[in-house]
């Protein structure tokens, strides 16, 4: 309703003290005046992150580089059973499977290379892991490099790739 | 040699004000739309981890300008593409001859007008002056080779020509009443009081004429709600758009040195030029001993809290930055306490007795203070205008310079005319 009068306030012509503009203009100049004052004396309200001073909080949730978990004698626990490439949508897991000298494991991946370029951060894999080997909580979003190769990594560095502990 | 050092340190002096003040005008552009908009604006340039709220970022913009490369287009005319900066920049300069910057100063009994030039066609050299700049807006539109750059030319000559007319009849009402054409008569005719209280300046005895030559004057510098020549919506950049390097910085530089004269401009005509209200040069001479004191102690005061301000900042954030930055607040506290220790110093050495012709000086301090802190002032208007309004559709900008200020300014000039017969 009031969102109704207010368009309809838009329309309307302007009466003959708004014509003359020089009083609406005043009005502007202290709308902005009130801005810049609060502004220089509370700085600190200002809603600008100072980006790489400060850094935003991200909710748990949020998806960021991924990483691979281990056991609890530092092997990697991921068994190569290919789940996640297969529910990749962006085809950006390779692994290469071979066997492992464990028979109760069967599997262990020789390679686990991720194309950090390609991902979309969707999170599928970590939905499609049956033993929780590949998680992307550990928040990292700043991903940079020189190189394309640079965002080629491999096992090794996912396995490292983790803030919160190796399990 | 009696005529010629004296003009060259007036000019020296005129020069280093404005061209210091052009970076400091785009220091406060930058913050002070920055503020206005709710962001915290330009904080990363520094020296030695003093940033002083981003006024390092001119020097910056600056070197990085220097080294940037010198384009021309191709099809552009060689010549009046290099010489239309430099025209803009010269003609943003010329104006300042006749600026009246205080009323004189007396050294070893010899009195000195802070003037430059005296003409006693002040007003009608500045009008020549102003327009004078729109050449080398035009030059550097059309030998861009660029319809863009023409474009904007085009605007800007006929804005140009839209609103000199009413600038020159705003400024005719004020001929009128000082009955000079000379700028130092009219600012030293804006030291009267009327009725014993109100000072007689220009906007108090010509309210209209204020208003549409402060508009005028927007429109004649090509700021905001006239910046259509520039109106980067429709013309990317308009008359400068093929500029790169330091003849880019010249245009925008001229842009500052215009709103610089733009405010002086207005200071001296409409609100009294050097003139400080009530405190006329023999009031100063004769209480100095009154008005010092309350200068310098006013001084200590705003000094003090500024420091303390500060070294409570520097003591609640130590470690915010955790590198040079946090010596930031000491550093400025460090320079409001020299300025409180240096009114203390003044109050100790009692300046107020060494007699009148130091009086003198000091009054004539006082004054070009007065008259730098009003220019200041109204730079800093031109800067809040453009971040209030919105720009002006181009007809809208035309019918307001034709079917509003023409006949307003003619009605204001047989009105002021009437007036002055009949009183």
């Amino acid at each position: 309703m009031s969102r109704d009068r207010k368009l309809h306030r838009w329309h309307r012509r302007m009466n003959f003290g708004e014509s003359l503009y020089l009083g609406e203009v005043f009005r502007g100049m202290g709308i902005t005046m009130g801005h810049l004052l609060k502004n220089l004396f509370w700085t600190r309200d200002m809603p600008t992150v100072q980006y790489p001073d400060e850094h935003r909080d991200y909710s748990n949730r949020f998806r960021g580089r991924h990483r691979l978990m281990q056991r609890e004698d530092g092997t990697e626990k991921c068994v190569a059973c290919m789940m996640c490439s297969t529910a990749c949508p962006s085809d950006c897991i390779h692994i290469t499977a071979g066997e492992h000298s464990d028979p109760s494991i069967e599997k262990y991946p020789e390679t686990f290379e991720i194309d950090l370029l390609r991902c979309v951060y969707c999170g599928l894999c970590e939905e499609a892991c049956p033993v929780d080997a590949i998680r992307m909580d550990t928040g990292i979003y700043e991903i940079a490099g020189t190189s394309r190769e640079q965002f080629y990594v491999n096992k090794e560095f996912l396995l490292k790739n983790n803030q919160q502990g190796t399990l | 040699m009696s005529v010629v050092v004296p003009s060259l340190l007036k000019i020296t002096f005129l020069l280093t004000i404005i061209l210091g003040l052009v970076p400091v005008l785009i220091w406060a552009e930058r913050k002070g739309s920055a503020f206005i908009q709710d962001r915290t604006g330009p904080n990363r340039a520094s020296i030695a981890g003093i940033r002083l709220a981003g006024l390092v970022h001119p020097i910056a913009d600056v070197m990085k300008l220097m080294f940037k490369e010198d384009f021309r287009p191709e099809g552009s005319h060689k010549f009046l593409y290099a010489l239309a900066p430099f025209l803009v920049f010269f003609i943003a300069l010329l104006t300042y001859a006749v600026i009246p910057f205080g009323d004189f100063i007396e050294v070893a009994g010899v009195q000195y007008n802070l003037i430059v030039a005296d003409l006693d066609v002040g007003i009608l050299y500045v009008l020549a002056i102003a327009s004078l700049g729109t050449y080398g807006v035009v030059m550097g539109g059309w030998a861009s080779n660029n319809k863009y750059a023409f474009l904007g030319a085009l605007r800007s000559t006929s804005q140009m020509i839209s609103y000199e007319i009413s600038m020159g009849l705003a400024i005719m009402g004020i001929m009128l009443i000082f009955s000079s054409l000379r700028l130092s008569d009219i600012a030293a005719g804006q030291g009267d009081l009327i009725w014993g209280f109100l000072p007689k300046w220009g906007v108090v005895v010509q309210p209209i004429g204020a208003i549409l030559f402060i508009v005028a004057v927007f429109a004649e510098t090509n700021r905001n709600p006239f910046d259509l020549p520039e109106g980067e919506s429709e013309l990317v950049s308009g008359y400068h758009l093929e500029y790169s390097s330091m003849k880019f910085a010249l245009f925008f530089m001229a842009e500052y040195c215009n709103m610089v004269i733009g405010a002086a401009l207005i200071t001296t005509l409409f609100f009294g030029g050097w003139n400080i209200p009530w405190l006329s040069r023999d009031v100063i001479v004769a209480n100095v001993g009154t008005v010092m004191p309350i200068q310098l102690g006013l001084q200590f005061l705003l000094a003090t809290i500024i420091a303390t301000l500060f070294f409570m900042r520097a003591k609640r954030e130590k470690n915010k930055f955790g590198d040079n930055r946090d010596r930031e607040p000491v550093f400025m506290g460090v320079l409001a306490t020299l300025s409180a220790a240096g009114a203390v110093v003044a109050l100790g050495a009692t300046p107020w007795t060494l007699g009148p012709g130091a009086a003198s000086i000091y009054a004539t301090l006082l004054q070009v203070g007065a008259f730098v802190g009003k220019v200041v002032f109204f730079c800093w208007v031109f800067i809040w205008v453009r971040w209030t309004l919105p720009r002006f559709r181009y007809d809208q900008l035309m019918s307001l310079g034709w079917k509003v200020m023409l006949p307003l300014g003619l009605a204001n000039l047989v009105v002021t005319a009437i007036w002055l017969a009949l009183v």
